[in-house]
């Protein structure tokens, strides 16, 4: 019997010969991350467990980045007690202000993470990394805690539901729309506790970066890990960055899957969440006329070096509208660097957009960009919940970065064709 | 372990930044985290629960973020058992990681309303609605899951397995 690049991962770091999906493992992880919210809870664990130090200095890995730089005193505290803990446990990869960016942009940006790796993550959007062929999942902080102790994580083997994207991506539609259009069919439980897997000849020619969005994404469909087999696009990903030896796993041809769900998306415009789930979806041609305050352009989502290329596209010799506002915030130092040597910032402040350093910042309505009452963003980020990036009357609507920016040039939801 | 209470009643895909929004995320102490409980899905929620109460929630409760402090915030508000027709899956298991109670039974979701006064008891895994005088059963834990429970939780486990000698987590 078949078996799909979920349940190898699995099997090998759980020193099996094959695992079955429903089956509960304990099994080892090449890396265990937090961040400035969530490792505070899990090194006071670690510290009331009595333990002295972490399983692995390389493999704890720890970036502030939701509320960083500090946006007050008790945020302040929680990077003090990171950094004092990196510090004082020498680890590898601990990422200062300054050199970090947001970690699911970062550790695949620096080669930390690599294809074949078993990665857990006190942050939901740890299945990013699904992208590279990883298997990776959010996990809470206590569970983060008993993973710095021992190296070793407890996992249920998901079942796999297998998406077929086939057809030609329109224009303006890009990994983005993919995800939104398919969380929009499933729900946002329509994969829970399941890995969604994304395959497809749409999906052999996405560019890494769309391939990142689409994983990032499936835990708002309640997805366990989003994954994509990795192919030649991964390893020129990979191959400059790495800096040990990873291994490609693949899916058998008669692997198992619960479901296979197939989309012909030569049919999709692009796609816009409407508050407040994610499964909230319409094509741009149906969304009104919806008048916004602010657009975000960034996050774990969307910020990387491609997004801010398509932002740059759309905005190049256009103003944002009056009375709106545009953040964009490269998702890490060198997208900052990248950007402004490619004169993608020249762009952006000549439309008078406001950049940021990298954080998480208004994506979860921490800082750098709180929604008043009343008010509606357009953002690229991934969960559009009440009060998610402000006022619990405010309002978000997702959407890729091309659709972003050609809303802040038109003060409402519209596309680049309008301009 | 059994518990009796009022219920508070949610509808589906109760998110994590409903639970307590990521503005009140600068800390992690459990007291100012129950103050702000739900306080984006019912803004009364904080002030009005007693000791003892309990949620009953429709599907998919808990999706969105990894935070634990949306089960600290929920235990710390007084809440003493969570029921829904299902959880998301982090939730589940941070739940479980910090002993928070939780059981999953559709059947009693759908009959119950806010205010009953419920009775669950998660040994037998059994749900008593004494306001409409009925009786449920939910699927009982997973063996391991059991064996995390009976630990004190994933700490305990974690510090018996690694021979730690630090203090248990306090239940």
């Amino acid at each position: 019997m078949g078996k799909t690049i979920t349940e190898k991962i699995l099997a090998d770091h759980a020193g099996e010969r094959e695992v079955e999906p429903g089956q509960i493992i304990e099994t080892r992880v090449d890396i265990a991350l937090g961040n400035d919210i969530t490792a505070p809870i899990a090194i006071n664990e670690f510290k009331k467990a009595g333990c002295a130090k972490v399983f692995d200095r390389e493999k704890v890995i720890l970036v502030p980045d939701h509320f960083v730089p500090n946006k007050d005193i008790p945020s302040a505290n929680q990077a003090k007690l990171l950094r004092e803990f990196a510090r004082e446990q020498r680890l590898t990869h601990y990422y200062e202000l300054g050199d970090m960016g947001i970690e699911h942009v970062l550790l695949p940006e620096k080669g930390i993470v690599l294809p074949g790796d078993l990665v857990i993550g006190a942050d939901s959007h740890t299945c990013t990394y699904g992208a590279l062929g990883a298997f990776s999942t959010g996990i809470g902080s206590t569970d983060l805690a008993a993973a710095m102790i021992s190296g070793e994580t407890w996992l249920k083997v998901p079942e796999t539901i297998k998406f077929v994207y086939t057809g030609k991506l329109n224009k303006w539609v890009e990994g983005k729309d993919l995800i939104l259009f398919t969380i929009g069919d499933i729900g946002v439980d329509g994969a829970l506790y399941k890995t969604m897997e994304f395959t497809g000849d749409v999906i052999d020619k996405l560019p890494m970066s769309g391939r990142f969005t689409m994983a990032n994404m499936a835990i708002e469909a309640g997805g366990k890990s989003g994954i994509i087999v990795p192919d030649r696009i991964t390893e020129e990903y990979v191959r400059d960055r790495a800096e040990r030896d990873y291994r490609l796993y693949f899916s058998d041809k008669d692997a198992t899957y619960c479901d296979i769900i197939e989309y012909d998306i030569s049919k999709i415009e692009p796609q816009i969440a409407f508050p407040h789930l994610p499964e909230n979806v319409r094509g741009i041609s149906e969304t009104g006329n919806i008048p916004i305050d602010q657009v975000v352009i960034g996050s774990c989502t969307n910020g990387r070096l491609e997004d801010l290329r398509r932002a740059a596209h759309v905005l190049q010799g256009k103003k944002v509208a009056p009375y709106t506002r545009l953040i964009i915030i490269p998702g890490t130092q060198w997208i900052y660097r990248q950007s402004m040597k490619e004169g993608l910032l020249d762009i952006f402040l000549d439309a008078r957009a406001a950049i940021s350093t990298p954080t998480c910042g208004p994506c979860l309505g921490g800082h750098m960009g709180v929604l008043a009452k009343g008010e509606k963003a357009v953002a690229t980020t991934n969960r559009n919940f009440v009060g998610r990036m402000g006022d619990p009357e405010s309002e978000v609507y997702l959407a890729n970065p091309s659709i972003a920016a050609a809303s802040a040039v038109l003060g409402r939801i519209g596309s680049p064709e309008e301009l | 372990m059994r518990f009796r209470g009022k219920v508070w009643k949610f509808g589906a895909d109760v998110d994590t930044d409903a639970i307590i929004p990521a503005r009140h995320l600068n800390t992690s102490d459990p007291g100012e985290l129950a103050r702000h409980c739900m306080e984006n899905a019912n803004p009364s929620f904080a002030k009005e629960v007693k000791e003892g109460d309990i949620i009953f929630a429709k599907e998919n409760f808990g999706c969105g973020s990894s935070r634990e402090h949306a089960p600290i915030a929920i235990k710390a508000s007084g809440i003493s058992c969570v029921v829904a027709s299902s959880f998301a899956r982090i939730f589940y298991r941070n739940s479980l990681n910090m002993a928070l109670p939780i059981m999953e039974c559709p059947e009693a979701v759908e009959i119950t309303e806010e205010g009953d006064e419920v009775e669950v008891n998660l040994g037998k895994g059994e749900i008593i609605n004494h306001t409409r005088h009925k009786t449920f059963k939910s699927m009982p834990l997973p063996p391991f899951m059991q064996k995390l429970v009976e630990s004190g939780g994933l700490m305990g486990y974690i510090k018996q397995k690694s021979g730690l000698q630090g203090e248990m987590k306090p239940k």
